[in-house]
């Protein structure tokens, strides 16, 4: 199945990025009811997948030239975010896959909601709103769709503690047990 | 739930299992086409060879369950000809497949529309005690935290002969009830109550009645663990 | 009297109102634990909600405290009628992300499990929506029949009826027992006489004729923005086939048509599965006849520890386009673990499907999209 290119969508929306290590394209705010408009025009009219990815604040070490020109490593603070990641192919040319990402805050995370323009993305776009909490502007009927109505958290982030069912691991026995006793393995 | 007791007299001789005749005289009856027996016996045995089951199919014990009734494995010899779609009209429940906690209220309200007797095999590890995916903030760690289970069946899924195996047991267990100590005849139909969703999780969390936290293993109190770095 | 929230309805002098009936998350229909709320007008329907979740069983954040391919158990219980494909469909997506070459061998033995899983698939199928027709029981158990027969060659094979955890990442898990190749053949030789026994029974019964032509149409323009994949899709006219467009494995090398119908509605839904069928066993003859004999596992890495990166894998399932999208970060367990469900995609249309139908006509429609609660609620 032969590629669909982001070159054309880049030319026509330069304020939209592209990432190189993952292969998608970073839609910038407010952007993306307009971009997905323009792509249904050019014949990307199935939307295979909708889903949103949590990342929680972390370090990362970086490799950068300093104003001394030497190379060293700096740590800095990524802040969190959630993304909301969507698969586009066109059935009519028979070509895909292209990602899009919509980027947005860990608190009051917001998007666009692309239903209008692609009808596929209703039903994960009401599940990314039920398991991460993300709010969809635009969104036809956003409601809890997997878990009941009344329920509170948001259970696919990576900060999220069950609520507690008695269940412990099973009764250590032999080797384990063993190694329990020296204090080499916790439950 | 009101309580309503009635009170049985019975007038039983003796109650060791066995006929009251000495297989002489017994033998000589049933030649003359009399049998004799007491009205356990066969008051058990209608009921057990007549399990009617309620088709409650959750997840992926159901097919195994459907093909238990399908003509090569054929639940209908051993009495369970029809399965009927409404509890009202059913004996048995097999609880086949993953009970989540967005459905335990509806599987509690339809034990309690089920007319006595009524018996639950817990089918397949999911309504025994959460099967595979235990770790799930929607998965009931099994159906008895709720509801008294008759009989429990291993599997992921079990087999249809297994299927069949548990129904014997069943059977077993039926032909083994004393009638005097018969709930139903005591405390009139169970019912239990029916848990309710809250922001966090289901209100009660089990069912203090039946099921009671295991002790933990590590010799500390019921608590949550605290979570060590992984 | 009239309860507080029902609407009542003023027609040619008489109150009537509108009735809401909840078919809830257990009824006859075996489809599983899926609740549709309805608002009907007589007879007719007027609105239609459905509600998921009642197997939620939170698959995807299990995955992602466990290895790779101990989530390999896992994707049998999505879809738990076609454990084969789910399995393929994981070791696609996985493969990619570490560049595995998988043998001859067992690429043919994976077209052949994955179609012989198709033929479990269509058959139960068609055996459940006649059931849901009216036809109680025996066209079910003549289905159930066949079913049986394939359900003993995967056992054989892979150990397991239904969950068979069979495919590893680089090939199979171990290679079929001495003489399976030849059992497979008799049941594929022995299928199209049963699907001619089958069709003669049922395609041109005057009841199924009439019940399903013209019920449930779904267009081709709103299809293909639904995101609807699978037979359903082909059934409203677009030739969309992931084995002919994606060509993943090797079939490329096979020879077979892809049948797509004209209007949409339950009957062509019912004819795709059945001629699908037919085609399956076309591909099984001759993936049968050109099976080399070879390894069956790739050079697999010791420890599953791809760079990170992502990839999204997807297969032609019975149901539909199933696709698995992976990030990895360079630990020995997923990041983010998805699984694209073709059965909660194609439920996107229920609703426009049943307006103005019949509420009967409501569960065969439901019948004929094939869903599968496993996958729905993941």
């Amino acid at each position: 199945m032969s590629e669909l290119s982001h070159e054309p969508l880049l030319k026509e929306f330069p304020d939209a990025r592209w990432d190189e290590a993952f292969g998608a394209v970073i839609v910038p705010e407010g952007r993306a009811r307009v971009m997905a408009e323009w792509l249904l025009k050019q014949g990307v009219d199935y939307c295979s997948n909708v889903t949103g990815v949590d990342y929680l604040e972390a370090e990362v070490k970086e490799k950068i030239t300093n104003d001394a020109g030497e190379e060293e490593t700096v740590t800095r603070t990524e802040p969190g975010r959630i993304d909301v990641v969507y698969h586009l192919y066109s059935m009519r040319d028979q070509t895909g896959p292209l990602v899009l990402k919509q980027r947005t805050g860990r608190e009051n995370s917001q998007a666009e909601s692309l239903t209008p323009v692609w009808r596929s993305c209703e039903l994960q776009e009401r599940e990314v709103f039920d398991l991460f909490g993300v709010d969809f502007k635009g969104h036809p009927d956003q409601r809890r769709i997997l878990m009941w109505d009344e329920y509170e958290d948001h259970p696919m982030r990576k900060d999220y503690t069950e609520p507690f069912d008695y269940e412990w691991e099973p009764t250590p026995h032999d080797e384990i047990l063993e190694k329990h006793k020296k204090g080499k393995v916790i439950f | 739930m009101v309580e309503r007791s009635v009170e049985l007299e019975m007038t039983i001789q003796n109650t060791s299992p066995g006929m009251d005749l000495d297989d002489m005289s017994s033998a000589e009856l049933e030649r003359a086409g009399v049998i004799v027996t007491r009205a356990d016996f066969l008051y058990n045995w209608a009921r057990g060879n007549s399990v009617w089951p309620l088709t409650f199919g959750l997840a992926c014990c159901a097919i195994e369950m459907i093909a238990a009734a399908t003509s090569r494995f054929d639940m209908s010899r051993f009495g369970s000809e029809v399965f009927r779609p409404t509890p009202r009209q059913a004996d048995l429940m097999i609880v086949s497949g993953t009970v989540t906690k967005k459905m335990a209220p509806q599987v509690v309200r339809i034990y309690n529309q089920m007319p006595e007797p009524k018996w639950i095999i817990a089918m397949g590890a999911c309504a025994i005690s959460g099967g595979p995916f235990k770790h799930g903030y929607n998965v009931l760690k099994g159906i008895d935290r709720y509801l008294p289970v008759d009989v429990y069946l291993p599997g992921c899924p079990p087999r249809p002969e297994a299927v069949l195996q548990s129904l014997n047991y069943l059977q077993e267990k039926i032909k083994k009830q004393d009638i005097k100590t018969d709930p139903a005849f005591i405390k009139g139909r169970r019912q239990y109550p029916v848990p309710e969703f809250t922001g966090k999780d289901l209100e009660p969390p089990y069912n203090p009645d039946l099921w009671s936290p295991p002790e933990n293993p590590n010799g500390e109190p019921n608590e949550p663990p605290k979570k060590t770095a992984a | 009297m009239v309860a507080p929230n029902y609407e009542l309805i003023e027609q040619d002098g008489l109150e009537t109102s509108l009735l809401e009936v909840s078919m809830g998350p257990h009824h006859p229909s075996t489809h599983g634990v899926f609740r549709m709320d309805v608002k009907l007008d007589g007879e007719t329907v007027v609105d239609l909600k459905p509600v998921f979740g009642y197997l939620h069983r939170n698959h995807e954040k299990l995955a992602e405290n466990m290895s790779y391919l101990a989530n390999m158990p896992f994707t049998d219980r999505l879809d738990y009628f076609n454990s084969m494909t789910n399995n393929w469909a994981y070791a696609l997506a996985a493969e990619e992300l570490v560049e595995i070459e998988v043998p001859e061998r067992a690429e043919y033995l994976r077209v052949i499990m994955a179609e012989l899983t198709r033929l479990v698939n269509h058959v139960s199928l068609v055996g459940f929506f006649v059931n849901d027709l009216g036809a109680l029981g025996t066209p079910l158990m003549y289905a159930f029949r066949e079913r049986e027969k394939i359900l003993d060659l995967f056992e054989e094979a892979s150990g397991a009826r239904m969950m068979c955890n069979y495919f590893r990442f680089g090939g199979l898990r171990c290679d079929v027992p001495a003489g399976w190749l030849d059992r497979a053949r008799e049941v594929v030789d022995q299928f199209p006489k049963f699907l001619d026994e089958y069709e003669k029974l049922l395609c041109e019964n005057e009841i199924i004729l009439s019940r399903t032509q013209g019920v449930g149409t779904l267009s081709r323009e709103l299809a293909i923005n639904a995101g609807i994949t699978g037979p359903m899709l082909r059934a409203s006219g677009v030739a969309y086939d992931l084995r002919k467009v994606d060509a993943y494995g090797i079939y490329d090398r096979f020879q077979f048509r892809v049948p797509y119908g004209e209007v949409g509605d339950c009957y062509d839904r019912f004819m795709v599965r059945m001629l699908e069928m037919r085609e399956s066993v076309q591909i099984l003859k001759q993936a049968l006849d050109g099976i080399p004999e070879g390894e069956i596992m790739g050079k697999a890495p010791r420890v599953f520890k791809p760079k990170p990166a992502e990839v999204y894998g997807r297969v032609e399932g019975p149901k539909g386009e199933l696709g698995f999208y992976l990030i990895a970060d360079g630990t020995p367990k997923p990041y983010r673990y998805r699984v694209r469900p073709p059965s909660l995609i194609n439920l996107t249309v229920l609703r426009d499907m049943c307006l103005g139908q019949k509420i009967a006509d409501a569960v065969v429609i439901l019948g004929s999209i094939d869903i599968v609660l496993g996958e729905v609620d993941r």
